[in-house]
Formats: structure tokens, sequence, C-alpha cells
């Protein structure tokens, strides 16, 4: 095994393109998990972490342009939370501290797990992942095109994540998640809702309750019908952290509470 | 692979097998034993260390990653025999019974009171809550930071 190093996004596409079976890392709350319990043994790692242009955060063009190394530290606080609150909401419940500290927007994408709890938020805001290659440049995909099954995304090989850019929220909008305790917990179940008075609709986004995160939209009027809508749209399973039943039952009663929430504020 | 870091202030080498992580580095290599190993999987914080000043689970960071930065583990904290706040508040509340998740409390506790003069319960809390204790001794936990704010 070899440890590739780039120090600059250009640097790290040519080494992406000439090693496409390396496996990515910058955070590393996802990957070292699986060298440690040796479940992947790849040829090589493609440390990301000395990339600069993939940290931090900046408006472009009315949107916000987050890098795909920003840490859900840097989310939860500040400006960010102010901007996208069901982001900010949803970076605050993942892990602990120290797994805020390293753990990257990126990296939630790049996993593609059906629990990641950046994503629901992200669908609600309707966000575009910036993906990049030497070969063919810059493309920009919604995250719902983006995440196609349980950890898998419609990356190429030698593409790599770059940025998330997302319009800033002028709407209400809310995160919520089931699990045993507050820290240290991967979503029994999850939702983002936003209430979008612009457009005259509400709408809302689960987790862990489908092979990719799914997304509900009703009319403002109709918000009455949202905690069905999301019932009717989930394709739950039974598995270790709760049944398909539970999953859907406490879905409704978050997306009733969640529309409370938005409509009250 | 050869990777340069620096630990406690000083710098040291070590010839590291590109697929493993900080903590193996640090407790295998450099003979920092300090850090615990447990989890290998960021749920117990008994690995924690600062990594360029950022409280992180050292198993969750590759050792190559570590190349060219700068450590501090628990064997940092106080300053030569002199133990750190938090080490001397912890022995006073009896925060200590099995010993083994002290170490990543004690570092995850001097970074919350190096960034918050005077936290309050819940942010003790919210704090530690990547540091599991399965002595389930939490409250003389808690006291002991809030002795330790107190000096501090």
């Amino acid at each position: 095994m070899e440890v590739l190093r780039p120090r600059s996004l250009a640097e790290a596409l040519v080494v992406r393109a000439e090693h496409p079976e390396a496996l990515a890392i910058r955070g590393g709350t996802d990957v070292m998990v699986e060298l440690n319990f040796d479940r992947v043994r790849p040829e090589a790692m493609l440390d990301l972490g000395e990339i600069q242009e993939l940290g931090g955060w900046a408006r472009e063009d009315g949107l916000l342009r987050l890098g795909a190394g920003l840490t859900y530290a840097e989310i939860e606080q500040g400006e960010l939370a102010s901007e996208l609150p069901a982001l900010a909401e949803a970076s605050r419940t993942i892990g602990s501290p120290q797994i805020r500290n390293r753990g990257t927007l990126g990296g939630n994408l790049g996993t593609a797990s059906p629990a990641g709890d950046a994503l629901p938020p992200l669908l609600v805001d309707e966000a575009e992942v910036e993906v990049a290659s030497t070969a063919r440049g810059t493309r920009r995909l919604a995250v719902r095109e983006f995440l196609v099954g349980p950890k898998r995304n419609v990356l190429e090989d030698d593409e790599l994540i770059v940025a998330v850019l997302v319009r800033p929220s002028g709407s209400s909008q809310t995160f919520m998640k089931v699990g045993p305790r507050n820290a240290m917990v991967i979503a029994v179940c999850s939702l983002a809702v936003a209430a979008d008075r612009e457009r005259g609709e509400m709408r809302a986004s689960f987790g862990s309750a489908g092979p990719v995160p799914g997304l509900v939209r009703v009319a403002l009027e109709d918000s009455g019908d949202l905690p069905d809508a999301v019932a009717a749209a989930c394709s739950p399973i039974d598995d270790v952290r709760g049944t398909a039943d539970y999953r859907r039952h406490a879905l409704r009663v978050l997306a009733r509470r969640a529309v409370d929430r938005c409509l009250a504020a | 692979m050869r990777v340069e870091l620096v630990v406690n202030g000083e710098p040291v080498e070590a010839d590291v097998w590109p697929g493993e992580s900080l903590l193996f580095t640090l407790r295998e290599r450099l003979s920092f034993p300090g850090s615990k190993n447990a989890c290998e999987q960021g749920e117990c914080g008994s690995c924690s260390v600062l990594l360029d000043g950022t409280l992180v689970c050292s198993c969750l960071v590759l050792a190559a990653q570590a190349d060219g930065h700068d450590i501090v583990t628990v064997e940092g904290l106080g300053d030569g025999d002199e133990l750190h706040p938090v080490q001397t508040a912890f022995v006073e509340a009896g925060a200590v019974q099995c010993g083994f998740c002290t170490p990543g409390l004690v570092v995850a506790a001097a970074d919350l009171l190096d960034r918050t003069s005077g936290p309050s319960e819940d942010e003790i809390r919210e704090a530690l809550s990547g540091n599991l204790c399965r002595c389930t001794g939490y409250q003389k936990i808690v006291e002991a930071v809030k002795i330790a704010a107190d000096r501090l």
C-alpha cells in the first residue's frame, strides 16, 4: 500500500486519474473504520487532507459554496448555522466533538449511507454536488441524482467531490433524528423539513428509511398532509437499529412536529 | 513509509505501514501508550489526542496524514512532573476507576477548558459525549471538570 498526498486540487485530480483504485480519505471517520477492521485493503490511499481548496466555504453568485472538506464542527456554528439551520442542526447530532472535528460534508456524500445525517438537509435545500476530473472538468448534479443506492453514488473512478452548492435558506427549517442517545448515534430514522414560503411548498427529506434519502413535497396550504406523505414515500426495512413499522411511525410523528416547528417560526 | 511529526513538542520520526492509524504509531512505534486502544472506530474516545490543536480520535487519523503535523497526547498535557489541572482534579474528585478511559477524558476535558471558561454542566457533558466510561463514573468525572474549571 502507498499513500498519495497531493498538495493542491489540480494535483489531486491528476493523481486520482492515475490511481483510480486509490481510496480517498480526508476526515477518515468512515474510511479508517474500514481499514482498522480489515474490511478494505486498497492498493493506495489518496489523502485529501492537505488540499486547502477543499476546506472552508464562500459566497458565490448568490449561493453558498461549501468545500467538500468542510467539517461538521464548522457547519454547526457561526454564520453557516444561521444560513443553513437544518444542516447545522443535523451536524450537531453527528457523532461526538471528536467526530465532528474531522468528519466532512464531502465524506458524507462519498460514503452515501442511507443514514448520512447531512443528506436530508441537503435534499430539502435542493443542493448540488460539484465533482471534478482532469478528463471532463467540472460537473454539477442535484444531491438526489448523485445518490443512487445504499453506499452508492455516481462518482466516477477519476473524479473527486469538490464542493456542495446551496442557496442560503430563506425558509424556516428543522432537522430531527431518532436514536437511543443524543451523541454517537446512527439515525434509526431522520427527517429534515423546510417551509418554503417563496414557492409555497413544504419539502421533507427522510433518512434511514429507504435505500437513499427520499424527498417529498406538498403545497404549503396542505402542510397537514406532510406526515402521511412522508410515511407513504418512505420504504424502511427491519434491521439492527429498528423495525420498518417503527421507522414509518416515527417519521410520521417527526413530520407532524417538524411542520408545527417550521410554521411557528 | 517514513513519517515525521511533532509529538508533545518534540520532533519524532517513525517507519509506519501506510494503512495504520496514528494511534497505532503513537503506541507501538513511538512509545506513547497513554492514548488507549479500544474500539478502533471512533466510538469510545479513549484514543483522543490534539491534532494541530483540534480534538480528534487518533484511531481515525491515518498515520501518514499526521506527517508534518503537531500532536499532543495525554503525556504532553502536564508540565514536566507537574500534572495538568484537569489531571489533579480527576485525582481529587475520585474520577478514576479502572482508568482506561481516563487519558481520553482528560484530553477532551483539557480541550474544553482551553476553549471555554466556566463551562455549564451541559457544556461539559456535551464536550465529553464522545468518551465512554464503562465503570459509569460520569458524575465524578463531571465534578472533576468543574473543579479544574474553577482553577483555570
